[in-house]
């Protein structure tokens, strides 16, 4: 059989997703006798130009990671996807638009003048932006365009498959992986996971039905070290979180935050987030559940903290 | 005139590109580091809550996301006014030393380690991890693999996950260490200790009795006189996590002092309309552009920067090491750009020694980790030293802890003028009228801004090393004449 060709590309990302790539150790020597890495930026030495110049589909797979917030990323990304037969969203960033995605409740103009003249350590009184082009003494300098708007793969290209995660635990990575080395792929659209259900799944802390009069913040109680989070008040978004993940977080103490993305069938992950928050409130009048919600004082970066770009909200309007 | 044109050059996370113009005659007119990429966390802070802070901004780097997590951790504590209990503060020491072995590991085996190792001017083929244990012996790349997998289970262990931790909170951290896996830590630190020894040695066979190597790092084309930045402890010696920010002229006296809340009486950030980096420089001495010297308020940050500006190390052996590095070369400060590759080893040692003290500290295993702050939040500033530099995290919050303001100044980006001057200051002295640029030549040019690390994706560069690199010369018409592939 011949060796599948394979291809990595990092656009508007942390380089956790190659840190993540990697965490597969010994694993990865597996992988590379099964495939040939044709382009890998930050490993191997292929050029752009090298990737222009292959034939359409002559990659088998790209694993794409990063969310498309420049000019530059999304001419990477309509070109790897004219040069794949197969391309992998892997990790929030690609997926849903991830942390960097709530640069969408701003905009550009916005995000440069916090950057470049508000921010109390910058000494820009001439007020100076980057430009696109840039004459200089010498020559002309260019940079790429910054988007208004965070986009995901998928509302640039059209994607073949998920890897859900910031970023992807290791066995995820593996699963798909594997998946690929073994021709075993599973339907288009699949979002991979070991678990579809919810991180409560994975999670060893016990569910009750109990309900909750408060909603605490992380930094305001020390919970209880077996008992479900939530019920415990804390917001752990683990129950409208697809699972797979092994439910580290809670198991640091800590509540699951959201990163892999909706559980299957769920379209928008902040709405259901946002309807099982609900469901556990303990009352039934108007005026007291409204002073248990007053307490949730960033419901955006909440219930959004990842998925803001591919949710049903997208972005906010600046007026 | 010709341009040269670097891009990508993808050591470094995000992306980066040089351009090197050329006068008529084939001499370097001036030359360009440009950062073309910008996600604007400072913006998108604004109405999260503060104590979410530690996971956002981890966000910014991948790879060293303990460094955020850990100077925005210490910021929510001066933030909430909260003194956190002794334990957890020795425990946050304990993960960020394990993590320092790691990142530190990673930049002298896989990033710069094999310019020194392979030779400057090596095929490209060879120049990159695989050639090194090639050539030092699968032994030492098993003991290089081991550390960075040993210490990054330190990592998992107390931060709950391997890559973008979430064990802090403002008064604490969310999770303590049992008796079995202290002494597990314990056992980890004593490998690190002689994996970080052992380092030292190769560097010492390899790099300082090759009279070349030594010639070439004290070479002015690689040194700038600058400033010099890092954190001390009240003995003035250096540390990681905590302390006072020590900033020394260019002779090696000590220009300033500040604690982290200080931070904006010292440092100013300019602007250039062809990057999306800023450019930090000392506020008391101005910004005089991109050049180096007593008036330049140009500062360097990272391994080198830290030992200049400190009078030593916590630790003996890495004390040692450090007095070994200045007698060699002619004593504090040192200059010369690539001696951070000697520093960033002398700091592994004193991080793997560290991480042994912690490991047997008496209440390292307290489950005293938390204190609930009662304060109402209103502003805070938190330093530490990242790998790559001094790290500064700055928020302000409504009474509810919602962040109004944030600001943050990166540890690479202190770097970015001096790593501007260090790629011009390479390229003048290596590209000459009728000079063929060569493969070789260019990496000399890399070897300029490699020691900075810059923030590069670390243990991605395990797999073949090489940046892809490739370089376009186009005539004064604009039309290209050479494309040099890298």
């Amino acid at each position: 059989m011949a060796k599948l060709k394979l291809a990595l590309y990092w656009a508007a990302s942390c380089g956790g997703c190659e840190i993540a790539q990697l965490q597969i150790g010994d694993k990865l020597l597996k992988l590379v006798e099964a495939a040939d890495i044709i382009f890998w930026p930050v490993a191997i030495d292929v050029k752009y130009k090298d990737v222009e110049a292959m034939p359409d589909k002559s990659i088998d797979v790209c694993l794409f990671n990063g969310a498309i917030r420049n000019s530059e990323q999304e001419h990477m990304a309509k070109m790897l996807r004219n040069k794949s037969k197969v391309i992998i969203a892997y990790g929030s960033c690609a997926y849903e638009g991830c942390i960097p995605g709530l640069a969408n409740l701003f905009n550009r103009q916005l995000i440069f003048e916090r950057a470049y003249v508000e921010t109390p350590s910058t000494d820009n009184k001439g007020k100076v932006f980057p430009q696109t082009n840039c004459k200089v003494a010498e020559g002309e300098l260019t940079l790429p365009e910054f988007f208004d708007t965070v986009k995901t793969l998928r509302q640039t290209v059209e994607v073949d498959y998920v890897i859900p995660g910031c970023p992807p635990e290791e066995k995820t990575t593996w699963l798909a992986l594997e998946a690929l080395i073994t021709g075993k792929l599973p339907p288009k659209g699949t979002v991979i996971t070991h678990n579809a259900k919810a991180v409560c799944d994975d999670c060893p802390r016990k569910r009750d039905v109990k309900k909750v009069k408060k909603f605490y913040r992380t930094f305001e109680i020390i919970p209880e070290p077996e008992v479900c989070l939530l019920e415990q008040g804390l917001l752990c978004a683990g129950i409208a979180t697809r699972g797979g993940c092994g439910a580290p977080c809670p198991q640091a103490n800590m509540p699951c935050t959201g990163c892999y993305g909706p559980v299957e069938g769920a379209i928008d992950q902040g709405a259901h987030f946002l309807s099982a928050v609900a469901s556990v409130i303990d009352s039934n009048d108007p005026d007291e559940i409204q002073k248990i919600i007053n307490d949730i004082h960033d419901p955006v970066g909440t219930f959004y903290r990842y998925s803001l770009p591919d949710s049903l909200l997208g972005r906010a309007r600046i007026k | 005139m010709k341009k040269i044109t670097i891009d990508p050059i993808t050591r470094l996370e995000g992306h980066g590109k040089i351009e090197i113009f050329l006068d008529d005659s084939g001499s370097v007119e001036n030359v360009y580091f440009q950062v073309p990429e910008l996600r604007g966390f400072e913006k998108f802070s604004e109405g999260r809550l503060a104590e979410d802070m530690p996971q956002i901004t981890q966000r910014i780097c991948g790879v060293c996301p303990e460094a955020h997590h850990m100077a925005s951790t210490k910021t929510l504590d001066a933030l909430f006014h909260v003194d956190p209990p002794s334990p957890s503060k020795k425990l946050r020491e304990l993960f960020y030393s394990a993590f320092y072995v790691t990142d530190h590991t990673t930049h002298f085996y896989i990033l710069g380690g094999p310019d020194f190792v392979m030779g400057p001017e090596a095929p490209v083929a060879e120049r990159n991890i695989l050639g090194v244990i090639g050539k030092v012996g699968l032994e030492l790349g098993g003991a290089v693999i081991k550390a960075r997998m040993q210490n990054h289970h330190i990592i998992h262990l107390l931060g709950g996950r391997a890559v973008h931790p979430v064990f802090g909170l403002p008064g604490g951290i969310s999770k303590g260490l049992k008796e079995e896996e202290r002494q597990e830590v314990e056992q980890i630190a004593k490998d690190s200790v002689e994996f970080a020894k052992l380092s030292l040695k190769v560097f010492d066979d390899i790099v300082l009795k090759n009279k070349e190597y030594v010639e070439m790092i004290v070479s002015d084309a690689y040194t700038h006189r600058t400033y010099y930045m890092g954190l001390v402890d009240e003995k003035n010696r250096v540390n990681f996590y905590d302390g006072k920010v020590r900033v020394v002229d260019p002779s090696g006296k000590e220009f300033a002092k500040y604690a982290p809340r200080e931070y904006l009486d010292h440092v100013a950030e300019h602007v250039e309309p062809w990057s999306y980096i800023k450019f930090p420089f000392l506020k008391n001495v101005g910004w005089r552009g991109f050049t180096d010297g007593k008036d330049s308020g140009v500062f360097r940050v990272a391994p080198l920067a830290r030992l200049n500006a400190a009078d030593g190390m916590a630790t003996p052996l890495a004390q040692e090491a450090y007095e070994k590095m200045y007698a060699t070369l002619g004593g504090r400060p040192v200059h010369h750009t690539l001696a951070m590759h000697w520093a960033r080893l002398v700091e592994l040692l004193y991080a793997a020694e560290r991480l042994l003290e912690l490991s047997r500290d008496p209440e390292i295993t307290s489950p005293n980790i938390r204190i609930i702050p009662k304060a109402t939040p209103d502003e805070g500033v938190g330093i530490v030293e990242a790998p790559r530099g001094t790290l500064t995290h700055h928020y302000i919050t409504d009474e509810r802890g919602v962040i109004k303001k944030a600001n943050l100044i990166v540890a690479t980006v202190n770097n970015a003028a001096a790593v501007n001057m260090s790629v011009k200051k390479a390229a003048m002295a290596l590209i000459k009228p009728g000079k063929k640029i060569t493969e070789g030549l260019l990496n000399r040019i890399e070897m300029a801004w490699r020691p900075y690390d810059l923030c590069l994706a670390c243990a991605t560069h395990t797999a073949l090393g090489q940046a892809p690199m490739e370089v376009i010369i186009y005539n004064s018409k604009g039309e290209l004449i050479e494309r040099l592939g890298h």
